[in-house]
């Protein structure tokens, strides 16, 4: 009988009753030949795979990490909390032992949706990774987390959830924003003032191959880890990576994945996006759990898999070559970015527009957040919806030092209530959440 | 009237049931060398002075393959398996003669890889060298398509006695339990065989032609003739018929909790609305897992005759036995015991119990009584333990859907039913324990003959309609047709009600009997490629649950 080197947990939801609507990518169908094929192989029978239910997650765990406008009943369903519920089941039974490592497979995905949520945003409501993580800093008290998304979408939802955060390196790899929605993640991308290269970016030409995705994670992400030190790795699973999916453009294959995730060894993968659900997800998803638990994955390749035509050009390789060589060199200078971006107590202003695709949104912001060297910063946000609402949204950090908790307050206490139609207050370090 | 036989480990209980009541009872003890003459004399004492005319209905549960499993009896069987992209199938190797073949068929039924016919000509030469005679035939995803179990079939036809294949087994997916239980099947056939048609042949004899129906692991019955096909459905019928015989004492829209407690183990099932809990794949005993139907049944190593000691001062009971209890002339002290010590049992040597457990007593500086009061609440504990653990780990059953989710139901027993010699003094305890309505199963003896008697033909179908690719198929049944692109879930439903009537009656179920049919999955999903839709996939899953039969409620009352 098959017995897996780690034990390892699986949360299975593929919401078969949920779409965004009949023919959208993000729909019933997406997981099912994925759980024939996991069915069939008979994972679930071996020893030392424990598959779990998921939770429900809570409006005050969404509150953690996010700005629901107007509120969190509003902008999610039941299937989202469920599915942002399982990534908080399998952290459970990571941070509780009772698993060495864990996979949620879980949908709808939500890497696109950012810390203020007005609604859907690349098939995204709210986002199941940094709910996740900002719970496992609340409940278990764990300092740093390293998020790698590996989503051929920029993950431009937690990019900027954690964009002025020190104690969370967010690293995506995904195809070139001038060539894929949603457009950024440019290499010059590297988080807020304050946070300087804890927000990694690098972009990937289109027909990048397996073998420039595995040349990054050992030349760019992996050392980057290994510095940062992070005390859990999260991998955002995205898998429309793969040469088959219908919207990306690139050339990765299931090998590829299983040994990314050989390689990068994540604590917890969360399922993202993948829309190739015949011909990549069953054998991908396969090869992240083999992985995952230590078991041989030589025997998952497509049918249809031919490396000769897989291969990437010289000059994919030679630009991945230099972006990794780009962003290594941003990595190196953070310490000196972070000193260079302003004098202690100033406050720094950065304007923003966002559109929804999803919901049919347009959104401005106008932020401001506190410099400091003592922690990640606490900002406010002025955030007008059209359609939607005119908000004010203050954060203050989990992390906070004491000038950051107070300024926060400052900000809350002096906003004006006529001016906006909620004024919001995040106090992570009082794991508080409130609204007038 | 009809009979009932459960040969169990220890005892064979066997009876004689007319519409109205018990007319005889039988218990005697099992001869594991020579099961056949155990059956035979149980059906001697039932018969005598009875017309066997007057007999309509002979249910039979075994150990027989059980015990061939156990004492690793079986037949060698040849194995062809192939597989495609995913685990390497030599990981469910069933030993010698397993042989890893060409050919694969994706998820969707799709061929990516053709059968080659030389490479399985030649294994099959190997093996009529080495004397197989019995093969099994898995290839992964059969269950979609299996057309390459049959071309192999067809290639080793002229070649071998009887040849097994995977997508017979079951319609659920899951390569690894479809390639042992269709190993299994193979390898107990020849001794299943030969072994009932002795049986069929002696009861023939004796004026009784009425047709034989097996007891299964789902608590249902199949025919002798169709149970050929899967000889290895019989395996823990055993546990199956005591949960049956409990059915007629729960109550309708009500969970109850069924404990049948042995002389070694205690077995824990569970009724809702008066059926039995099923495991959603199959059969699994620690290592083994197949994809036999079966009752959702645990057992833990605490019975009556189970071994009480000390360590450091705490109570230890079982999981070993060493014989009866000293009140019956065995060597160590055991729970029952500690009731003979309490003076609820009776017709035993109680010196010889109070010994033993005096010995406990006086390590533990307690009277005689209270430490027999505190092993028979030990022994409840563990029980009810285990039971609210089986509970809880049931409702933590992942689910798939969000109206799952959310309507998920939960068991929440209000009764428990016990089973087995020492049960009537166990209800008492427990009710006052854990103040749960407990009984004891009124002829708790032979509650398990009973239940073999009354278990009603049991069995499941497992559709797929794909209406991009225009075809409904149930390949465990040998049924495929062509459908429109229009084929709806009330078509497909009929399709199942007719293939599951077919099939009951096909294993031997009489007509009365067969209206307990029911929807156990339904799923539908859109086909959709290139932002249009393609087409449907629907899936069902129907069963006859298992129940007792029509006529006999009375009996029981």
């Amino acid at each position: 009988m098959l017995k897996a080197l780690h034990k390892t947990g699986l949360v299975f939801f593929p919401a078969f009753d949920w779409a965004i609507d009949p023919t959208h990518p993000e729909r019933e169908e997406r997981l099912l030949y994925t759980q024939d094929q996991v069915t069939e192989e008979g994972i679930f029978d071996i020893n030392g795979i424990i598959e779990y239910k998921p939770d429900l997650v809570t409006f005050q765990d969404i509150q953690r990490a996010h700005f629901c406008v107007p509120d969190e009943k509003t902008i999610t369903t039941q299937s989202h909390l469920i599915s942002a519920g399982g990534a908080k089941a399998i952290a459970d039974a990571v941070l509780n032992k009772e698993v060495k490592n864990g996979f949620a497979l879980v949908r709808p995905p939500g890497h696109h949706s950012m810390r203020v949520s007005h609604g859907g945003r690349g098939f995204c409501h709210i986002n199941m990774e940094a709910i996740m993580v900002e719970y496992i800093r609340s409940q278990y008290g764990i300092k740093k987390i390293a998020i790698i998304d590996t989503d051929c979408h920029h993950g431009d939802g937690t990019n900027d959830i954690f964009w002025h955060d020190p104690d969370v390196l967010f690293i995506s790899l995904h195809q070139d924003g001038r060539t894929l929605y949603p457009g950024s993640g440019f290499p010059e991308e590297l988080g807020g003032p304050n946070a300087k290269g804890s927000n990694l970016n690098i972009p990937l030409p289109p027909g990048t191959s397996t073998e420039g995705y595995l040349y990054v994670i050992r030349n760019c992400v992996l050392p980057a880890i290994e510095e940062f030190k992070p005390d859990i790795i999260v991998n955002s699973a995205g898998q429309d990576n793969h040469y088959t999916d219908p919207l990306t453009n690139m050339n990765f294959s299931a090998q590829g994945y299983a040994e990314l995730t050989t390689l990068l060894k994540p604590d917890i993968a969360v399922l993202e996006g993948g829309y190739s659900i015949e011909g990549a997800l069953p054998y991908v998803n396969l090869g992240i759990i083999l992985a995952m638990a230590g078991l041989d994955y030589s025997g998952v390749v497509e049918p249809d898999f031919n490396p000769e035509q897989l291969k990437q050009s010289v000059s994919v390789t030679d630009k991945i070559k230099k972006t990794t060589d780009l962003v290594n060199s941003y990595w190196h200078q953070k310490d000196a970015l972070r000193q260079r971006s302003g004098t202690p107590g100033d406050i720094v202003t950065r304007h923003r527009e966002i559109f929804y695709d999803t919901a049919n949104i347009f959104e401005r912001q106008k932020e401001k957040v506190r410099i400091c060297q003592d922690c990640g910063g606490c900002f406010e946000i002025d955030s007008t919806a059209s359609p939607g609402h005119h908000i004010l949204a203050i954060h203050i950090p989990i992390n906070a030092c004491k000038a950051c908790i107070e300024t926060g307050y400052q900000f809350f206490d002096q906003a004006d209530k006529n001016k906006f139609d909620i004024v919001f207050l995040q106090d992570r370090p009082k794991d508080l959440y409130e609204i007038k | 009237m009809i009979i009932g036989i459960d040969v169990g480990g220890t005892n064979t209980d066997a009876v004689l049931l007319s519409s109205s009541r018990i007319e005889k009872k039988v218990k005697v003890p099992t001869d594991s060398a020579d099961l056949f003459n155990t059956i035979l004399s149980c059906f001697t004492r039932l018969l005598d002075n009875i017309d066997p005319k007057k007999i309509k209905r002979v249910v039979i549960s075994t150990t027989l393959t059980t015990n061939a499993i156990v004492q690793q009896n079986m037949n060698p069987v040849g194995m062809f398996v192939s597989a495609g992209p995913g685990i390497d199938p030599i990981a469910f190797s069933t030993g010698e003669h397993y042989y890893c073949v060409s050919g694969s068929i994706n998820h969707r039924g799709r061929e990516k890889a053709p059968v080659n016919t030389m490479e399985i000509e030649d294994i099959a030469k190997k093996l009529k060298k080495t004397g197989i005679e019995y093969i099994g035939i898995v290839s992964k995803f059969c269950v979609r398509n299996p057309s390459h179990e049959i071309l192999i079939k067809r290639i080793l036809n002229k070649h071998f006695k009887k040849i097994f294949m995977g997508h017979h087994v079951s319609g659920n997916l899951n390569f690894p339990r479809r390639i042992a239980t269709t190993h299994l099947n193979a390898a107990v056939f020849s001794l299943h065989k030969s072994f009932f048609e002795a049986v069929k042949l002696s009861l023939k004899e004796k004026g009784l032609a009425v047709p034989i129906q097996i007891l299964k692991a789902d608590g249902g019955t199949m025919s002798l003739e169709s149970s050929m096909a899967f000889p290895g459905q019989t395996v823990l019928s055993g546990p199956a018929a005591s949960i049956m015989g409990a059915i007629p004492y729960a109550s309708k829209k009500q969970d109850a909790i069924v404990l049948d407690v042995g002389g070694t183990t205690t077995d824990i099932a569970f009724l809702v609305d008066k059926a039995p809990l099923l495991e959603p794949l199959g059969i699994q005993r620690g290592r083994y897992k197949s994809l036999i139907r079966s009752l959702q049944t645990d057992s833990i190593g605490i019975g009556g005759d189970s071994i009480v000691r000390l360590k450091n001062k705490e109570l230890i009971i079982g999981p070993d036995r060493k014989g009866p209890a000293m009140a019956f002339g065995g060597p160590e002290p055991t729970p029952t015991d500690a009731l003979f010590v309490l003076g609820l049992m009776k017709d035993g040597d109680k010196e010889n119990a109070q010994k033993g457990i005096h010995k406990i007593a006086k390590e533990l500086s307690l009277t005689d009584i209270e430490a027999a009061d505190q092993i028979f609440k030990k022994c409840c504990s563990i029980i009810l333990k285990k039971t609210f653990e089986m509970i809880d780990k049931l409702n933590s059953k992942p689910v798939y859907t969000v109206h799952e989710f959310l309507e998920g139901y939960k068991i929440s027993p209000q009764k428990i039913l016990l089973l087995g010699g020492p049960a009537p003094y166990f209800a008492k305890k427990i009710e006052e324990l854990y103040h749960i309505k407990t009984i004891a199963v009124p002829e708790s003896s032979v509650a398990n003959a009973i239940g073999a008697a009354l278990a009603r033909t049991t069995c499941e179908v497992s559709l797929n309609a794909d209406t991009e690719q225009g075809i409904v198929s149930a390949h465990e049944e040998g049924f495929a047709e062509p459908i429109s692109k229009t084929y709806s879930k009330d078509d497909l439903i009929e399709t199942a009600l007719t293939l599951l009537k077919e099939k009951a009656i096909n294993l031997g179920a009489d007509q009365d009997n067969i209206d307990e049919m029911e929807v156990v999955e339904f799923q539908q999903f859109n086909i959709v490629r290139n932002f249009s839709p393609r087409g449907k996939i629907l899936r069902i899953k129907m069963q006859i649950k298992p129940g007792m039969i029509k006529g006999f409620e009375k009996i029981l009352l």
